[in-house]
C-alpha cells in the first residue's frame, strides 16, 4: 500500500477520474477552504508533483460514525479521490488487510516515513485498569496509540471522542476515557469535533494537510479555525426569528410550523462552534435545526454531561437535587430577601423595645 | 483609615448648622465629613444603573419573552434586549475602570473597596463587633467615617469581585458572537481555555447575576438600617458626598 512513492495524480488518473473532474475537485476544495481563486491551480500543482501523505488511521474507544461520515463525503468526487489521494495505509476497519499482515503495516510506515506520516486517531484510549478496557491487536490501544504517535508528523483528533472524550468519557467514566491531547503532549494535534464531524469539514482538513503540509490555522482549542470559528447560531438561518422574539414554545405549536427560533426549545447553536449551518449535511441537504430539531452542541467538550439537550441552561448537580443557575440563584436570591426582612422586622421589635427601656429609665431618674 | 471615630468632634464646623441657626431653629452640633468624591458618586449611580438594566435584560435573553407575532422583519425585540444588555454591559466595564483609576488618586475612602486588609488584626475585631451588631448583641454601632470593616468586606467580595467576574466572563460571551478577530476575544478568550464549552460560561455568568441580586438586596437593606440605626447619613451621603453624624 505504501511502498511505492507515486503523487496523488497518478493514482487518480489509475482510477479512471478524468482530469476534467480533478480540477473540478480542486476548484471545490479551494472553494470550501476559502482560499481564493488561485490556490485551486496550486493545490492542482500540489497533488501533481507531491509524494502521497501516508495516513495511519486507528480506532480507540468510538462508534465508528466518524468512519460513516467520512467515507460518505456528499461530492462523490471528494470520496473518491480523497480516499484514493491520502495513501491511507491503515483502516483496521475498512481495510482488506488483517491479523499480522495488517499490524505489519504499522512498523512499516512508522520505519519508512518517520516523522512524515499522518496519524488520524477515531476515539480514545481509556486508562483505567492499564488500558485493559480497549483491546487492539492483542495489546491495550493506549500503548499502540503511544508507539504510533512517537514518530508522526501531526495527529488528527477525529470527532468529539478524541477531541473530548464524548459518551464514554461521560461522568462517571468508569473506563476512564481520555482525550488524546491529554495522552500525546508532544505532538502537533489538530481537533475535528462532532459526533460526528461533517464529512466536506473532514475532507477539508486532509486535503489542506496534505496539500500544504502543515497544519490548518488552528484556534484556542486545536480546531481548525476555517471551519469552527463561528457558532451554529452566527450562521443559522432561523436568526431573525431569534432576534425578533420568535420562539418555538412547544415541539407541535404554530411556531415550530412557521420554522421559528429553537432558543427555548434548548437549542445548542448558542455555544456549539461548528460548520453546520453553513455545509450541512449529506451534500448540503440539511442540518438539525433545518429540519426542525434544535442543535444538541455535540461538537462542543462534555456535551453529555450539560444536562438535557432540551435545556438552554445546564442542570447544576452540586446541590443534591437537579436545578439550573437561573433555579439555584432565584431560591438563594428569595432567602437572603426573606433573611432580610425578617431582620427588619426584629430590628423594628428591638428599636421599640429599647426605646421602652429608655423612657422607662429616664422616667425613674425623673422621679 | 477605618478607625472608629467614637466621637467625631474634632471634625470642622458645620456651616449649615450654623446658617440653620440664623433662621431662628435651635443650633445642633451635626459634624459633617466629606467622604465621597464626586467621581466616587458618579461611577456608584451609573453602575447601580448599569447594573440593573444589565440584570433585567440578562434574565429576558436568557429566558426570552413570550413569541411575537407577524413577520420576523416587523420586530427586534431580542435585538433591542441584547442591545440595550451590551451598551449596559459597556457603560459598566467603563465605568468600573474608571472607578479603578479614581482609586489611584482619590482620597482614602475611594480605595476601601478594592482590598481587605487581612493581615490586621485589629480589623477583623471590629468585623466581629459588626457582624455583633448585626446579630443584635451590640447595643451601640461603632461610627466609621467609610465603610464599616464589615461593609468593606462586602463590597469587596459581594461587588468588587463579583463586577469583575461578569465583566470578564460578559465580554468573553459577547466576543462569541463579535469573532474571533475581535479585540473582545483577543482580550477575553482565555475564558474558554479555562471552560472550553461556553455553556458553562452562561452558567457562571447567570450565577453570578443572582449572586449580585443577593448583594444588592444586602446593600440596600443595610444602608436604609444604618442610616437610620447608627446615626449617621448613608443614602445621602452617596448624593452630597458627606457624611453627617446625629447624636
Amino acid at each position: 500500500m505504501g511502498a511505492t512513492t507515486e503523487t496523488f495524480y497518478s493514482v487518480i488518473r489509475r482510477q479512471g477520474i478524468t482530469r476534467r473532474s480533478f480540477h473540478k475537485f480542486c476548484s471545490l476544495t479551494a472553494t470550501s477552504l476559502g482560499l481564493g481563486p488561485v490556490a485551486a491551480s496550486r493545490i492542482a500543482n500540489a497533488l501533481e508533483t507531491k509524494p502521497r501523505t501516508p495516513v495511519i488511521w486507528m480506532h480507540g474507544l468510538e462508534c465508528t460514525c466518524c468512519s460513516e461520515s467520512f467515507i460518505r463525503s456528499a461530492h462523490p468526487l471528494v470520496k473518491d479521490v480523497v480516499l484514493s489521494m491520502i495513501s491511507l495505509d491503515y483502516d483496521d476497519t475498512i481495510m482488506a488487510a488483517a491479523g499480522h499482515q495488517a499490524e505489519e503495516i504499522l512498523e512499516e510506515t512508522r520505519a519508512k516515513y518517520k516523522g512524515q506520516y499522518i496519524l488520524a486517531v477515531e476515539g480514545n484510549p481509556p486508562l483505567n485498569e492499564g488500558g485493559m478496557f480497549c483491546i487492539d491487536g492483542g495489546k491495550p490501544f493506549v500503548e499502540k496509540l503511544k508507539v504510533m504517535a512517537e514518530d508522526a508528523m501531526a495527529i488528527i483528533a477525529w470527532g468529539a471522542c478524541a477531541s473530548w472524550g464524548c459518551v464514554q468519557a461521560a461522568k462517571p467514566n468508569p473506563t476512564q476515557a481520555t482525550p488524546i491531547d491529554k495522552v500525546i503532549t508532544n505532538k502537533p494535534i489538530i481537533k475535528v469535533p462532532g459526533c460526528p464531524p461533517i464529512a466536506e469539514v473532514m475532507t477539508g482538513v486532509v486535503t489542506y494537510i496534505t496539500t500544504f503540509g502543515k497544519l490548518p490555522e488552528l484556534d484556542r482549542q486545536g480546531r481548525p479555525k476555517m471551519f469552527y470559528s463561528q457558532r451554529i447560531h452566527d450562521k443559522c438561518y432561523r436568526r431573525p426569528h431569534f432576534d425578533a422574539g420568535q420562539f418555538v414554545e412547544e415541539w407541535d405549536d404554530e411556531a415550530a410550523r412557521k420554522g421559528y427560533c429553537l432558543y427555548k426549545m434548548g437549542c445548542k447553536g448558542p455555544t456549539t462552534y461548528n460548520a453546520c449551518s453553513t455545509v450541512r449535511w449529506n451534500g448540503g441537504v440539511s442540518f438539525p435545526i433545518q429540519s426542525g430539531h434544535g442543535c444538541i452542541g455535540c461538537s462542543e467538550d462534555g456535551f453529555w454531561d450539560k444536562g438535557s439537550f432540551y435545556d438552554r441552561l445546564t442542570k447544576i448537580k452540586q446541590f443534591g437535587i437537579e436545578h439550573n443557575a437561573d433555579e439555584v440563584g432565584m431560591v438563594a436570591a428569595g432567602t437572603v430577601g426573606v433573611a432580610v426582612a425578617a431582620h427588619a422586622a426584629v430590628t423594628a421589635v428591638k428599636r421599640l423595645a429599647t426605646t421602652r427601656d429608655d423612657a422607662k429609665d429616664s422616667a425613674k431618674q425623673d422621679h | 483609615m477605618m478607625d472608629a471615630i467614637t466621637r467625631p468632634a474634632e471634625s470642622e464646623p458645620n456651616l449649615a448648622a450654623i446658617a440653620a441657626d440664623a433662621a431662628g431653629e435651635r443650633a445642633i452640633g451635626r459634624p459633617t465629613v466629606y467622604v465621597y468624591e464626586a467621581p466616587v458618586r458618579i461611577c456608584h449611580w451609573v453602575n447601580a444603573f448599569a447594573i440593573v438594566v444589565l440584570m433585567i435584560t440578562g434574565y429576558l435573553i436568557g429566558t426570552p419573552l413570550p413569541t411575537v407575532e407577524g413577520e420576523a422583519s416587523a420586530s427586534f425585540v431580542m435585538g433591542y434586549i441584547r442591545f440595550a444588555h451590551f451598551a449596559a454591559g459597556q457603560v459598566l466595564a467603563v465605568f468600573f475602570l474608571a472607578r479603578i483609576l479614581w482609586a489611584f488618586v482619590g482620597n482614602h475612602h475611594s480605595r476601601q473597596i478594592f482590598y481587605i486588609p487581612v493581615h490586621r488584626k485589629q480589623f477583623w475585631k471590629e468585623v466581629l463587633h459588626e457582624i455583633r451588631w448585626y446579630a443584635f448583641l451590640e447595643r451601640e454601632p461603632k461610627m466609621y467615617v467609610g465603610h464599616n470593616p464589615l461593609a468593606q468586606t462586602a463590597m469587596f467580595t459581594g461587588f468588587t469581585l463579583f463586577v469583575a467576574f461578569m465583566i470578564v466572563t460578559g465580554f468573553a460571551l459577547y466576543s462569541e458572537g463579535e469573532g474571533i478577530d475581535s479585540w473582545q476575544y483577543k482580550l477575553f478568550g482565555w475564558v474558554f481555555s479555562i471552560w472550553p464549552n461556553s455553556q458553562d460560561v452562561h452558567t457562571y455568568h447567570h450565577l453570578g447575576m443572582w449572586a449580585l441580586v443577593m448583594f444588592v438586596t444586602v446593600h440596600v437593606y443595610a444602608a436604609i438600617r444604618e442610616d437610620i440605626m447608627s446615626r449617621q447619613s448613608i443614602i445621602s451621603s452617596m448624593i452630597s458626598g458627606e457624611r453627617q453624624f446625629r447624636e
